[in-house]
């Protein structure tokens, strides 16, 4: 990928900003997201709630169905990639979707190195749970990074620490005196012109979604004002009770996340919420956001 | 002891802030010098001599103009004279025929194709001429952009590149499918200014500030101090 390239890349996630990203199986539901205003879709065979239902190895989506629901949508369509499995990436560079996530909701294909993602004209978001994870993926290739939320819970907590923690190194980094930087760079696993840069901007110098166990408008918005550039939805609106009311819902809160008259007027009558799952409860192997580093 | 409302000094140009490229384009105003806002309630658009819609997602911006009454708003202060600038997705909401969709505010006689070049792999930089705004190349970025395939009799055409129209106006819209808030040149939103009767500039240079990044942005979304 060449710098004009990626340039482009980094771009159409600052178009998406403001906006949510919604889980879909399938075409039907694709159309009830764009309906409600996504601004893109996931396209993936089981949202995470059913992965983590249904344990077993997770890989990337029929690709037949990817480009079903490419078919009947006109915005940007993502797709899912196993951490590592540059080839499940090359698949889906081919199929000509719009953004790959290597992902951690899927089974990892390799536990020591993520995609190069440097060899792609695609572009990539990848989960990170702080500045360092975030800084590694963009030294990778990632052209936008997300929140590494306990996806499928239905629990925002992981998110805001994700959020938070990020926010907490930047803030210290931005502080300090650059004399310092390149031992926190090395404590903290960040590669060093990237830790420069974040300095200079006082932010991740690509966009930043929340990403896992988002469920109602509410939470939408906390991760906004917190600092998030938009939200990915996973699980949160097609296992809710009315998906096209919670998903316009959400769509309104996550516009007008810091006007709460709007935000209460956007959470009336929803019916009910996804099932949520205690983070305590989850046997440790089994928590998604440990997969990749 | 009277209460004033507070009310944008006449010559402010608004930026439609729900969704989308926001922050570039106010990014570019501040560098021109021309006041700005960010307007998404309807009392913020009293008195903006000029509105920018954004790129982003245009079924995502119509829902919400749509929800939140804010495309009556709109059309009323176009009405009263107020200048409208679509790039992209904002180009879509202001066209009169979209294929296959209904149209949105329908203020300028044109049609537009949403997604007109293919998926994110064909979006793509490039320059072009543009006479009426600058003598010099512009630079051009498309991303995953609208194609206007024909415009009405009272519509100009500013670019036109092979099979499609890029840039067009009337005498209130203009219409940018490419997006010059992600580039570092200021001819677009200084031709835009003049639209508004704002910063008249007697000459438009194309030129383009060295000292932007597509990072410029990111002053105005900063985390830490």
């Amino acid at each position: 990928m060449d710098a004009k390239r990626y340039e482009l890349n980094v771009q159409l996630a600052q178009m998406l900003k403001g906006g949510v990203i919604m889980d879909v199986t399938n075409v039907e539901q694709a159309k009830i997201a764009e309906e409600a205003g996504a601004v893109a879709v996931m396209a993936l065979e089981r949202v995470p709630s059913d992965i983590r239902k249904d344990g077993g190895v997770a890989r990337m989506s029929d690709p037949g169905m990817i480009a079903e629901i490419k078919k009947a949508v006109s915005i940007p369509v993502m797709a899912k990639a196993r951490i590592g499995h540059f080839v499940e990436a090359q698949l889906l560079e081919a199929l000509r979707i719009d953004y790959i996530d290597e992902s951690e909701v899927l089974t990892p294909a390799d536990e020591e190195c993520h995609i190069d993602k440097t060899k792609f004209s695609i572009p990539f978001v990848c989960g990170a749970r702080n500045l360092g994870e975030a800084l590694r993926r963009i030294a990778e290739g990632a052209a936008m990074i997300r929140t590494k939320g306990e996806a499928g819970t239905g629990n925002v907590v992981e998110a805001v620490r994700h959020m938070r923690t990020m926010n907490r190194e930047i803030r210290q980094l931005a502080q300090m005196p650059v004399e310092e930087v390149t031992g926190f760079a090395k404590n903290n696993g960040l590669p060093y012109e990237l830790a420069l840069k974040v300095k200079e901007l006082g932010r991740l110098p690509v966009v930043n979604f929340a990403a896992g166990g988002l469920a109602t408008p509410a939470d939408a918005a906390l991760m906004m004002q917190l600092g998030c550039d938009g939200v990915f939805v996973g699980s949160g609106i097609f296992k809710s009770a009315d998906p096209a009311k919670r998903a316009r819902a959400i769509v309104k809160a996550t516009a007008y996340f810091n006007d709460p008259q709007k935000v209460l007027e956007a959470s009336m009558g929803l019916g009910e919420a996804m099932p949520g799952l205690e983070i305590g409860q989850i046997p440790p192997e089994q928590i998604l956001a440990k997969r990749g580093w | 002891m009277s209460v004033h409302l507070v009310k944008h000094t006449p010559g402010v140009i608004g930026v439609l802030d729900l969704q989308g490229g926001v922050h570039e384009h106010l990014e570019h105003l501040e560098r021109l010098g021309i006041p700005y806002a960010r307007v998404k309630q309807p009392a913020d658009f009293a008195d903006l001599a000029g509105l920018i819609i954004p790129g982003g997602e245009s079924t995502c911006l119509a829902r919400l103009l749509d929800i939140f009454e804010l495309k009556e708003v709109i059309l009323q202060h176009y009405g009263r004279g107020m200048k409208i600038w679509g790039t992209c997705a904002g180009a879509i909401l202001l066209a009169n025929r979209v294929v296959g969709e209904k149209p949105c505010l329908g203020l300028i006689d044109i049609e537009i194709v949403r997604n007109g070049f293919g998926s994110q792999l064909d979006s793509f930089k490039s320059e072009a001429i543009i006479e009426s705004v600058s003598a010099d190349p512009i630079p051009l970025t498309f991303i995953r952009a609208p194609k206007i395939l024909r415009v009405g009799r009272d519509v100009h055409v500013l670019l036109s590149i092979d099979d499609y129209i890029a840039a067009a106006e009337n005498e209130g819209i203009l219409v940018t499918v490419f997006h010059p808030e992600l580039t570092g040149c200021l001819a677009l939103h200084r031709y835009f200014a003049s639209k508004c009767g704002l910063n008249p500039a007697a000459e438009n240079p194309s030129s383009v500030h060295q000292d932007w990044e597509n990072v410029s942005w990111m002053k105005l979304a900063r985390i830490a101090s």
